[in-house]
């Protein structure tokens, strides 16, 4: 199973076995991650399991289609690599991928 | 001291709750008991993606068995609360166990309205509010079954779109000369009843179910007018109502929902209650709303949680609402009565536009359809009482939150 790390926000790194064809909403809320709280169950409505993915990490996942773009555009301190979680499926190209948990959602 | 808290309802409050009441420190004992036999778990795919068997029965649940486990949740499943005793502080089960507490937080939901026009007891009549509803449904999929959809609302109108994607000629049946009428604007039913006719749903507005007949189970449905329409599937969507009983018969005032303050309190000072079966103030809109929604059960849970340990919290949030139909999204956010204008951001044959409600330059509500950025800058300025510019509103080249 890739391995994905989760940086929590209060610093805690948490280093977590997902399986293959689920969320990486899925993976953080299923294992207790700090932070994604997912609140619309990953129907993208909600914005909150945005997470800050490591720049590096971007061109592996799935493309940031136009609703999710709108939806980030107004989460908490969106930056040039911020996700919805609940919209990147996990791959065997993601593992090592890098997450960090924002302070608060919306 | 509060050593025992006891949650009813294993729906999106009651989950969140336990979730809440662990992560902020209750180390007491903690019970949350649902009538359903699986772990608590997400609503909004059953009419969607678990209708059509995209989504497996294990992305359903919101927490693995571990979580409970390991977090000390004793998870009562199969079990019905059938008599509360205030008095006692005490709640009875169907088997007869008696389960003592100090707190209790009642989520009892909310229970499908049914039909009560003849034939309506016939086998193949469907409801859809829980994991067990699925499967008879699912049994009738099959390419070119007659499905027909009472109801033109939000279940109605989802599991319309789910049905066409699995090979089911559907027909809709709504009573009201629109869909989906008491929730959103006419442009915005208009654009739905067109995506509807377009993907080749046969709607059919302004026409009242009168009897259901068949030999046994459901073949036919006769509206008003006459008309018959053959049926393979039933498929009811006519509204819920909440859920009460437990409540009412133990003398908690109920009015449409359990009657519940900012706190969540009901007329029971050890008692809350939390979700679609509650009657709550909105402190944003200044009166009393029973809403069916994730968002509330998810916040008033997180409340309730709260203040039953003693931490006082209001519960003062705008709600939000979405469907999904075919690859459209409708986001919707605020309450729109009241309204004196309204403004048309876009056009809805770009399939992308949004209706915002305004009185005076106040945003009440927005119905965003595949338009995220006006519904999530909406839930910013509705919140915040964000006077508007209603001339730059009207031009969709304008950012919502610029058109200030």
């Amino acid at each position: 199973m890739p391995k994905i790390v989760f940086n929590e926000p209060d610093g805690r790194r948490r280093e977590i076995d997902a399986p293959i064809g689920v969320t990486l909403m899925e993976v953080a809320r299923q294992n207790d991650v700090d932070g994604v709280v997912a609140e619309c169950g990953g129907a993208c409505a909600c914005a909150t399991c945005h997470v800050y993915i490591e720049p590096s990490w971007l061109p592996k996942l799935d493309p940031c289609e136009e609703m999710e773009e709108g939806m980030l555009e107004n989460a908490w301190e969106p930056r040039a690599n911020s996700r919805l979680s609940c919209q990147i499926h996990i791959t065997a190209d993601l593992d090592g991928l890098q997450v960090t948990v924002p302070q608060r959602q919306g | 001291m509060i050593s025992t808290i006891l949650i009813i309802g294993g729906g999106q409050a009651g989950a969140q709750a336990v979730d809440t009441l662990r992560r902020e420190g209750f180390g007491g004992r903690l019970v949350l008991i649902s009538e359903e036999n699986e772990l608590p778990y997400q609503r909004p795919p059953l009419s969607k993606k678990f209708l059509s068997r995209e989504l497996g029965v294990d992305r359903l649940p919101f927490r693995h068995q571990s979580f409970y486990d390991e977090h000390r949740i004793d998870l009562k499943l199969g079990a019905r609360a059938v008599r509360l005793d205030p008095a006692a502080h005490q709640v009875e089960l169907a088997d007869g166990e008696m389960l003592n507490y100090d707190r209790l937080l009642l989520c009892l939901g909310a229970t499908s309205r049914r039909l009560t026009c003849p034939g309506a007891e016939l086998a193949g009549v469907h409801y859809l509010r829980g994991i067990a509803d699925v499967a008879p449904i699912q049994a009738g999929f099959r390419p070119g079954a007659r499905a027909l959809i009472i109801g033109g609302g939000y279940i109605g109108l989802e599991t319309a779109a789910t049905c066409r994607k699995m090979g089911c000629e559907v027909t809709v049946l709504e009573m009201a000369d629109r869909v989906m009428n008491r929730v959103v604007a006419p442009s915005v039913s208009q654009f739905f009843a067109l995506e509807h006719r377009t993907q080749g749903v046969n709607l059919i507005c302004d026409t009242r179910v009168v009897r259901l007949e068949g030999q046994g189970k459901v073949e036919r449905v006769v509206c008003a007018d006459g008309t018959s329409h053959t049926a393979d599937l039933v498929i009811v969507g006519v509204g819920a109502v909440a859920t009460t009983e437990l409540a009412n018969d133990a003398g908690l005032a109920c009015d449409n929902g359990i009657v519940v303050d900012e706190y969540c309190r009901t007329s029971d000072a050890a008692i809350y209650a939390a979700g679609d079966c509650t009657n709550h103030p909105s402190l944003r809109f200044g009166r009393r709303v029973r809403l069916e929604s994730v968002d509330n059960a998810y916040e008033q849970a997180k409340t309730a949680a709260l203040n039953m340990l003693e931490r006082p919290t209001t519960h003062d949030r705008v709600p939000w609402f979405w469907s999904d139909q075919y690859d459209n999204k409708l986001l919707i956010v605020g309450l729109s009565q009241d309204y004196d204008s309204q403004v048309l951001r876009g056009d809805p044959a770009t399939r992308s536009f949004s209706v915002c409600y305004l009185k005076g330059r106040e945003l009440l509500a927005v119905e965003a359809v595949n338009h995220s950025k006006d519904y999530m800058a909406a839930r910013k300025l509705i919140a915040e009482r964000t006077p508007l510019n209603v001339e730059k509103m009207a031009d969709p080249q304008i950012g919502l939150k610029e058109a200030v």
